[in-house]
Parts: structure tokens; sequence; C-alpha cells
């Protein structure tokens, strides 16, 4: 299993965290997860919203202590 | 103390010139040589592309020797990095020079890539390039009517460019007075119009007075020039008959070569600005993994703060201050007005209306930017 890679997006407003996971997935390979940490409030419906568009895959998304941590997988 | 600025563009000027003032003293008494390399010996301004993409710029007027707008007690070389030794503290350039550092600043910036996105060079025009302004500027002229489409690389340089391209698009079309024969369509990769919500909240309105359409959740895949169509990662598509293009961008080639940072971002710690694991070396300005804006403004303000602790280093031992994320950025809101965003990583921006006063400001800061680079500003 891959290692997961870590996107430390807390306190952003530009670029924001949905726009660090897409530079980050164009980095990655398909099959690689990457955990993505935001303090934006708008990040639990952005996020899945485009995970699903694009057609990648959304392991897990959970808020804890105020940070949401959405894991997504590369599908292709 | 050996002070290495590895990069000439903003941030490793506004870094040297501050450095080389704040340490006068110790630079003229031996104890402290600051060295910069660079890739170029000319500097240049680049929020002025845009301009000269529209016309209102000649690509002569972004450009000063960059010799010219440092400190003289600055040791300059034209003569790039090709090798980091960071165990070593050392370096190895192009020209085959070893620099030895007690503190390294990285600040080799970004570069576009718009061959990674199969199509985008041959079909698409984009202003990040003095050569790719000037074509923009010639398929401008000769646009007569039909679709307009402006698509967002990711990540991209200057964050704030898609929606004042889109507002300058307009305005040049009414000037020109074929607005009515011109489409507009403009795309972003994310669900909303642009990543800072506030500008978001207020461009929607502005966009809808001026009859831009919008498509979000955008990101292009692929352009097809001969049928002109730009297709995106999502599976949609649209037909263009001018397409203007923000590229996708990456750190500079050695900084992956040299295995630094993924696609060219050095990890970076972002208070203290240094390299992840390398107390010695700072980041600053575009290189950086940071959620920060790839802007001159960030880079201006966390290169004030490396100079202030590397200073502070070699005067008293450590470091005094840290970055809190700030930025500040015009937005041109046409050929007219402006308005523009401050904020940093706790405070969000908080949009003013736009007003003529803030283009002025805006215009008479192409020139000040010269003063600014300096330092004195």
């Amino acid at each position: 299993m891959n290692e997961v890679k870590t996107i430390d997006a807390r306190n952003t407003f530009c670029p924001g965290p949905l726009m660090e996971l897409i530079t980050y997935m164009r980095q990655a390979e398909v099959g690689d997860t990457l955990e993505l940490l935001s303090t934006d409030a708008g990040t639990a419906n952005d996020v899945p919203e485009w995970v699903k568009k694009v057609g990648h895959e959304l392991i897990s998304s959970e808020q804890v202590e105020g940070v949401w941590h959405l894991k997504v997988r590369k599908a292709k | 103390m050996r002070i290495l600025i590895v990069g000439g563009g903003t941030g490793g000027t506004i870094v040297a010139n501050n450095l080389a003032r704040r340490l006068a003293e110790e630079i003229r008494g031996g104890r402290v040589r600051l060295t910069m390399l660079s890739a170029s010996d000319r500097h240049m301004y680049q929020p002025g592309l845009l301009y000269v993409a529209f016309g209102q710029m000649m690509p002569d007027e972004l450009y000063r020797k960059q010799k010219s707008l440092l400190e003289s007690s600055i040791d300059f070389h034209v003569d790039p990095v090709e090798e980091f030794m960071l165990d070593q503290n050392r370096v190895r350039t192009a020209g085959g020079r070893t620099h030895e550092y007690d503190v390294m600043v990285i600040a080799t910036g970004s570069r576009i890539v718009p061959h990674e996105i199969p199509g985008l060079e041959e079909g698409a025009e984009t202003f990040y390039s003095e050569a790719g302004a000037i074509k923009m500027f010639k398929a401008l002229r000769q646009f007569q009517e039909g679709t307009v489409a402006i698509v967002v690389g990711v990540p991209h340089k200057c964050p704030i460019a898609p929606v004042e391209v889109t507002f300058a698009l307009h305005d040049y079309f009414v000037a020109r007075g074929i607005r009515d024969k011109v489409h507009i369509k403009y795309h972003y990769p994310i669900g909303r119009i642009h990543t800072i919500e506030n500008v978001a909240k207020w461009a929607v309105p502005e966009f809808e007075r001026m009859g831009i359409e919008t498509e979000t959740l955008f990101n292009i895949r692929e352009v097809d020039p001969k049928h002109q169509v730009v297709h995106s990662e999502e599976g949609t598509e649209t037909h263009y008959d001018l397409l203007i293009a923000i590229p996708p961008h990456r750190g500079m080639e050695v900084i992956e070569t040299q295995k630094l940072g993924t696609g060219g971002w050095i990890p970076t710690d972002r208070n203290q600005l240094t390299m992840e694991g390398h107390d010695n070396v700072y980041v600053v300005g575009d290189t950086t993994n940071l959620p920060v804006s790839k802007t001159g403004s960030a880079a201006h303000f966390e290169a004030e703060v490396v100079a202030q602790n590397i200073a502070s280093l070699v005067k008293i031992g450590a470091p005094v201050c840290e970055y809190d994320g700030k930025v500040y950025c015009f937005i041109e809101t046409g050929h007219n007005s402006a308005t523009y965003a401050m904020f940093n990583y706790e405070n969000p921006p908080q949009l003013k209306t736009p007003n003529k006063a803030m283009h002025w400001f805006k215009t008479s800061y192409n020139k000040m930017y010269w003063t600014s680079v300096r330092g004195l500003l």
C-alpha cells in the first residue's frame, strides 16, 4: 500500500484547500491516496463534489477538533 | 557569516537588499559576506505582462538590469546553481564554481509548463511570458467575432489573473465596439469562480452584468486546436474561437532534479520559512510549497521576514519574527477601475468597491515596483 501523503491546507484562503488538492493530485500516481487537512467549512462539500465529478475516490471525510480530514484516492 | 541567495527575482532581490542595509556595518567590517547567484542579468516585472497582452505597456518597460537593483555591497553573479549539497553547506553552479555558505536563501521561483496539457501550447494564447503576451495581443487585435474561452491550469502564479484578464477582455472588446459580437466564457477549476470566496461572491454579479458565461469545476484535460475544442478532466468541453489560458506551473527544474521538492516546490515551515530539515536554509516566494498565493506580494512579505531573521541571527543569534501568511494583491477590474485583496493565514480578504483611484495606484505601482524591489518602499 502506498504511503498516504498529507496536504496541510489549514488556514489558507488562496489558493485554498481544493486548489491545493488538485495541485497534488496532478503530481500523484494513479492509486495514490492523499489526505487533505482543511479548516475551511466549505471543504466538506466542495471536495466530494469535485472528486465525484472528476472520477476519483473519496475514502473518508471526518472533522477532528475543527480540522477536516479528507482522504482521496487518485483513480485515473 | 557567509549568506548565499539563490535567485534574483522579487523575493531574492528584496532579501538581498534588505540584508545589505541591516548588515551594512558587518559587511564593511568583513564579518558578513552577501552573495547572490541568478540565472539572468535582467529582472522582469512580471505583472506587467498582462498590460503587454492588451497593448498598454511595451515589453522593454518590464525590465531592469539586475545589478542596477542591488546594493553595491552584494556580490552578484549570473551563474545559476546546478547542484545543491545541503549536507556540506555548498552549491555548485553552471559555471563550475563552488560557493559555501552558513545561511542560504532559495528563491528560484516558478516556471510555466503548458506542454504538460496536450494541445495547450498550440491552441491557446497566454500572457505568462514576453513572447506569449505579444502573441496574445496580436491575436486579440485580429479577433473580430466569436467565443473567447478563458481556462485555468493548476497550480498557477498570480491567482487573481483569471478574473483580471476576463475583466480586461470585456473592456477591450467594448472599446473596439465589437463586444456584442464576442461571447466570453470563463472556466475555473473549483466549484466557484474564484478560490477566494469573497472574490467569487463579488465577481459573480459583475460577470453577469457584463454578460460573461461561467463554468466551474473545469480542469483542462486537453486542447484540440484543429477542432478548436477544450476538454475538461470533469468530462465537459467548450468550443472556442480564441482560447486564453492561465498555464499550469512548476517550480524550477533544478529543484526537481536535485530532489528538493516534488513539483519543484520545497517543503517549507509556514512561519519560520525554513526548509524542512534544514534550519540554515530559507525558502522564499513561489519556490515554497506553502498554501499561499504564488505572487510577488507574498514573496515580498516573506522576504522581509527572512531578511529580518537572518540579520538578527547575525546580531543576537536568534530569529525574531514569523511570517503570518500576509498577501496583498491588486485586482484590476477592467481598464479603469481596481480593488485589492489583503489577507493572511487567519483573516480572509474583505473586498472594497472597485474604483478609479485604486486603478491609478496600481498603474503607479507598475513604476514604483523598482523602488519596492530595491527595498526602499
